[in-house]
């Protein structure tokens, strides 16, 4: 018996990387010096190599759905788009954070090889086809996130961090599980695509259907853990202010995008019949954390903290896109929503990168940029800087032209046409709460005195240049939203 | 039917025989010179009744975590050898692939010195 050979190509990107994390844990270990230069440059290099890789993929299958190894892998666009999205994210994070990990001690061969190999496990999620490999993946990052976070084990606050994300993670993980064993209880297979398959020719009210909802009730939660939404947000604003920024900075961004695709593969391509049931769910956690997400933001005084808060808010936000596709058993609107989200959570994620990667970059020897104070009068001290966070701050608030506003516009559109009138009034009114505090450190660095012991900045330029251009990006994208839109939508359409 | 069973009941006899028949056996035949610590109960490594909440070395953690990773490959292994025959090039193949994964980790730990005591 000859087993027949499933196609290797389609799955480089994940190859090339894993390849590269594996040499790089070895080539960190023969390597010497303090800065580890060597080290970081390889990294570079395997990020450049994977993204190198998805493109070649997706000019390959140019971009038909593809499936491999027996229906437990997809390659379409969305995955390859996000995949390509999620490097970029790890590599910025990379380049910005590099002299604050130096400065800490943190810049290790384990930190970078962690980087990557959690960068693995959100591939794995993204072209999941089955809930063991998106399960597979899911672990996979996780356990990389958890040990970055306590990277800095002699910092009581980062343990703690770890501890809570590791058992609350943990708690998350047995619950998304449970559901999917429901979910296989109910179809009797664990390909996604079969599940939906299995949906579709279900009867209504039959003991199965039961199940089914049971099954997606718990997969719900865990869905929602990942993405930190009310009420499975408890872990949010301690890891994000526990860990060391450059950790945050990871954490904040990249793993959305593997969280969206998470939500895309499991509710639109397995549960997309079900969507009825789903959608009241997703509207409870979405007005829940777009409410307490803002509000509890006006209290932070720690900046991490505040834009924990503000993610769980925009986690509330994007899930309205994810919840109007479906309108009374008809799917004409679910293109235009679901390329709204993905829009939506691409733009959070590049505002996540420039709003941690400023606080990064603030940061210098012995001191940490974390506070509100810490900003006070930054214009002063260092206008661009305060220029660029001025966009950052506009787009994350929602403000003309910002790429944050059309991603707004563009959800609420979506809900509109869903017919949700009093959701996309709600969103606009928490919206509105949150612009409060994002305007006030747009107050504190223009209109405050810096303080005295403010210390001189001392970022890199390269570091400088490329916030920069993140900055700016937003801006661009605010002005001429269409191409990212038309991705989205490409990648939306071939699902 | 019932006579199915008989290899059972042979080998729930021949199982009691083999636990039993040693035990017996060195009873009787062995010399007796005990002493308290010989009689006291035998635990790996730590006094048999003290409290739970006491301080051990963390290196235990590490040679038994390190021991349950590279024991538990011998389970991939076994059944892999079993239908090495049937599964061909491919299975091999990918055998060998996980296994080069797993000499990652392993020169890891060496290189680290996770291997030494002291």
């Amino acid at each position: 018996m000859t087993t027949p050979l499933p196609d290797f190509a389609l799955a480089l990107p994940e190859i090339v990387l894993l390849a590269g994390a594996c040499a790089l844990l070895i080539f960190d270990l023969f390597a010497r010096g303090e800065r580890r230069e060597g080290s970081v440059r390889f990294a570079g290099l395997v990020l450049l190599a994977t993204a190198a890789a998805t493109l070649f993929v997706l000019l390959g299958t140019g971009g038909a759905l593809a499936y491999t190894f027996n229906g437990l892998y997809v390659a379409d666009v969305m995955a390859l788009l996000l995949k390509l999205g999620a490097t970029l994210a790890v590599a910025l994070a990379l380049a910005y954070s590099r002299r604050y990990l130096h400065d800490r001690g943190l810049l290790k061969g384990e930190l970078l090889a962690l980087l990557l190999f959690a960068l693995l496990g959100m591939m794995v999620m993204m072209s999941a086809n089955s809930l063991l490999t998106l399960y597979l993946g899911l672990e996979l990052l996780s356990l990389c996130l958890y040990s970055l976070v306590a990277l800095n084990r002699d910092s009581p606050v980062s343990t703690e961090a770890a501890m809570k994300y590791f058992v609350l993670g943990a708690l998350a993980s047995g619950l998304l599980l449970y559901g999917m064993s429901m979910i296989y209880g109910a179809t009797g297979t664990l390909t996604i695509t079969e599940v939906a398959r299995q949906v579709a020719n279900l009867q209504a009210n039959s003991a199965q259907h039961g199940f089914l909802v049971f099954g997606v009730v718990f997969l719900i939660a865990g869905l929602a853990f990942k993405l930190g939404v009310v009420p499975f947000h408890m872990w949010i604003p301690d890891v994000y202010q526990g860990a060391p920024t450059a950790v945050t900075l990871v954490i904040g961004t990249a793993p959305k995008l593997a969280a969206f695709a998470m939500a895309v593969r499991l509710l639109v391509n397995g549960l997309l019949d079900l969507a009825a049931d789903w959608q009241q769910m997703l509207v409870i956690l979405s007005v829940l954390s777009m409410a307490i997400g803002n509000i509890t933001a006006i209290a932070q005084t720690n900046v991490k903290r505040m834009l924990a808060y503000s993610t769980i808010a925009h986690m509330g936000f994007m899930l309205l896109g994810l919840l109007s596709g479906v309108v009374g058993g008809n799917w004409l609107n679910a293109a235009e929503a679901y390329a709204a989200a993905m829009f939506y959570t691409v733009v959070y994620v590049l505002m996540s990168l420039g709003a941690f990667g400023m606080l990064v970059h603030l940061s210098g020897k012995g001191f940490e940029c974390e506070r509100l104070e810490d900003l006070k009068g930054l214009n002063r001290r260092s206008p661009w800087q305060a220029f660029i966070m001025l966009l950052l701050m506009f787009s994350l608030a929602g403000v003309p032209p910002t790429a944050g506003f059309y991603a707004k516009l563009s959800v609420l559109s979506a809900t509109v046409a869903a017919g949700q009138i009093w959701l996309a009034v709600v969103a606009v009114l928490l919206s509105l709460v949150g612009a409060f505090y994002y305007l006030r450190v747009v107050k504190l660095m223009y209109f405050d005195d810096p303080a005295e012991t403010a210390p001189a900045l001392e970022g890199e330029r390269d570091a400088r240049v490329l916030l920069s251009a993140n900055g700016l990006a937003l801006l661009v994208i605010g002005i001429v939203p269409q191409p990212l839109m038309g991705l989205c939508f490409v990648a939306i359409k071939s699902l | 039917m019932l006579a199915e069973y008989f290899p059972i009941l042979l080998f729930i006899l021949v199982g009691l025989a083999v636990g039993v028949i040693p035990v017996v056996l060195g009873a009787l035949l062995g010399p007796h010179r005990p002493d308290p610590e010989k009689n006291s109960p035998y635990e790996c490594g730590f006094e048999a009744f003290e409290d739970a909440r006491m301080k051990f070395d963390v290196r235990y953690y590490l040679v038994a975590i390190l021991f349950i990773l590279f024991d538990l490959e011998i389970a991939f292994l076994f059944p892999w050898a079993a239908v090495l025959g049937e599964i061909g090039l491919f299975g091999f193949v990918s055998m060998m692939v996980f296994l080069a994964i797993l000499v990652v980790g392993f020169v890891y730990e060496w290189k680290k010195g996770a291997l030494e005591w002291e």
